[in-house]
């Protein structure tokens, strides 16, 4: 818990790179509080429909598991290595090189060798040799192997929950191992025995049943836009009118639901409601929001394929429900691992929509022909190269803005120029971080993957650190005082990170700068920005 | 799941504190968190807070979010935080006997 934290310099003087002299298989698990996220709650198991909802706590001996647990494990090991080839390869070619070791922000962070993704991933390999290849049989623990035991389950759950899935350590990959996919694998079959952790169970229960992660109902969720309309009209005079479920809309728009509750991705929220505003005002198109399609998210890809696929789904049903040409996708992170890497085989082709293409510029938007989903922030990029928005990016001038690319945009679908070109466009003040921590190679915000919860907080700010101390060396080097992102759980996270270690910097999201610079038809003279703080020039 | 004795009173709670069930709520627990929380004196402008949320909660199946509870109460967000010390979510709304909210948040 957040009270019970240490302070940074504590943390940063813990860290020890120098493994220890008894060999990995040797060093017991120690599941230590302020490092593991609470046990998912029966209830959303079984709301699920998921195998041996129970309580359980993962500090106590008895993990409540069913009697044959070891046959389930094997059988669902043996499942997978069939089902993907991928992960039949990865369990075979890795060489050990090492140089992945030390491009994880957890292990940067922490020090404990079993968060190299290497060490990571030979949890599972141990397992593999042991139960399914001859060598590992013959010549057992000189061969790297070792039998699946209650110890060993447990390894696998502490430390399958200290990856946040970011694939930073895949980019540095000789043969491109994918270490996320080990440990999606890993998720997986973990959840075969009941072994989720809360922070994902209920979210996905929450989504599964209402909609949305956080459970908003319909009308709670009109609600809320409800109440940012009347905030917009207080900062711009302008009163936008959202659309829900409009049938014959041009596009549906989907973004985490995360932006309409928890700052500051309500602001995000506001910029997304004023652009659509102008875009329907200027040009007549027609953006419709949905409260059954309410959330982008989809922590069901931290659990299952299976419940992946099926909050996937959700999305594309509505988009055929309503007859709309294509979905325009919100400031989320990994629903576009999702749509961009599974959504085609999944629940695909989505044959039915039409063939991305922005009715304003005329821009047919190719990376998106087969998934029929655009992300926002290339559709406002494309906007502002055809001098569609009328933007005054003084407005942003106090803002001093780094951006912080999120894993899955970057890395899951390749989207690392629009974000900057949007920024330098409704702001004067941008600079970067440096290139190795940036893009194709960008740190991990620590809390990604469904570990965003409140009682492994150690672990999130050590894995936080990396991202932080290259924000740190902007901010003292050129006054960073915003850091930019375009994922949700980075708007929920990075406030805390950056909270305990650059204090003095702020969170945003990209669409909230838009908005603010974005001048609207009919507005008044603005005094505020979004947050209701003085714009440039206007303050007392 | 562990349950805490107060006031006469038995409450099952989870990891955090936060009571199971929202309809096991009753002027026992407030004195329960009131005292958790090191809170002196429950005043008029605790009581509202209390009210908000719980109101809220009946008509809508979640905590408000943040700014919402703002500006109905009147209260600032650091306002907020000199009568509950654990915030709005783990100081107001575990008084007010809601659940605590998950996902990218």
């Amino acid at each position: 818990m957040a009270d019970e934290l240490i302070k940074p310099d504590e943390l940063l003087s813990q860290i020890d790179h120098r493994p220890s002299g008894a060999g990995w298989m040797d060093t017991p698990v120690d599941i230590r509080k302020g490092m593991y996220c609470y046990a998912s709650n029966p209830k959303s198991v079984e709301t699920l429909g998921l195998p041996n909802a129970r309580p359980w706590n993962p500090l106590e001996d008895d993990w409540k598991l069913p009697e044959n647990w070891q046959q389930i494990v094997h059988d669902g090991f043996r499942e997978r290595l069939d089902k993907f080839r991928s992960f039949k390869v990865f369990m075979d070619i890795c060489v050990r090189c090492g140089a992945c070791a030390d491009k994880c922000h957890f292990f940067i962070g922490t020090g404990d060798p079993k968060n190299m993704p290497v060490l990571r991933a030979e949890l599972l390999r141990s397992v593999y040799r042991n139960d399914f290849t001859t060598a590992g049989k013959i010549l057992g623990r000189l061969g790297g192997a070792r039998p699946m035991t209650l110890d060993v389950l447990k390894e696998w759950w502490y430390y399958l929950f200290q990856c946040t899935e970011c694939r930073r350590c895949s980019v540095f990959c000789p043969y491109g191992i994918d270490t996320a996919e080990i440990t999606i694998m890993g998720r997986e079959i973990l959840n075969l025995l009941g072994l989720n952790i809360d922070w994902i169970a209920t979210p996905v229960a929450n989504c599964y049943r209402t909609g949305n992660h956080l459970g908003i109902q319909p009308h709670a969720f009109k609600d809320m836009l409800d109440f940012f309309v009347d905030d917009i009209e207080e900062v711009t005079g302008v009163r936008v009118q959202p659309a829900y479920m409009e049938k014959g809309a041009d596009i549906l728009f989907i973004t985490p639901s995360g932006d309409v509750f928890a700052d500051p991705g309500t602001y995000t929220c506001m910029g997304y409601m004023l652009l659509f505003h102008y875009l329907k005002e200027k040009y007549g198109l027609k953006i419709t929001w949905s409260t059954y399609a309410s959330e982008g998210g989809n922590f069901g890809f931290f659990t299952s394929h299976e419940t992946m696929k099926r909050l996937n789904s959700k999305m594309y049903a509505e988009a055929r429900r309503l007859g709309v040409k294509w979905i325009l996708g919100g400031e989320c992170g990994h629903m576009w691992r999702v749509i961009s890497q599974y959504m085609d085989t999944m629940n695909g082709p989505a044959d039915f929509l039409e063939e991305p293409v922005n009715p304003i510029t005329g821009t047919k938007f190719e990376n998106a022909k087969s998934t029929k989903m655009v992300h926002i922030a290339e559709f406002t990029a494309d906007l502002i190269k055809h001098g569609k928005l009328d933007l005054d990016p003084s407005r942003n001038d106090n803002k001093i803005i780094t951006f912080h690319d999120s894993c899955n945009p970057s890395r899951g679908m390749g989207m690392l120029d629009e974000p900057r070109y949007v920024i330098q466009n409704v702001a004067n003040h941008f600079y970067e971080m440096p290139a190795n921590t940036i893009r194709e190679q960008t740190f991990c915000c620590g809390s990604g993957a469904g570990l965003n919860a409140g009682e492994n907080m150690e672990l999130r700010m050590a894995g936080g650190f990396p991202r932080a101390n290259a924000v740190k060396y902007v901010h003292e080097t050129f006054g960073v005082n915003m850091l930019a992102c375009v994922c949700a759980i980075d708007r929920a996270a990075l406030p805390a990170s950056m909270g305990y270690w650059v204090p003095e910097v702020e969170v945003t999201g990209l669409h909230e700068l838009v908005a603010n610079a974005l001048i609207m038809p009919g507005e008044k003279e603005r005094e505020t920005d979004l947050r209701g703080e003085p714009l440039p020039g206007m303050e007392e | 799941m562990p349950t805490v004795e107060f006031g006469g009173k038995s409450f099952t709670v989870d990891e955090d504190g936060f009571i199971d069930d929202y309809t096991n709520w009753s002027q026992e627990w407030v004195q329960y968190v009131k005292k958790e929380e090191g809170i002196d004196e429950l005043n008029d402008e605790h009581q509202k807070v209390v009210a908000v949320l719980r109101e809220y909660y009946e008509k809508n199946g979640i905590a408000p979010m943040v700014r919402v509870l703002s500006k109905v109460t009147g209260f600032k967000l650091k306002h907020i935080y000199e009568l509950f010390p654990s915030g709005p979510g783990k100081g107001a709304c575990k008084m007010a006997g809601l659940p605590k909210p998950t996902g990218c948040v």
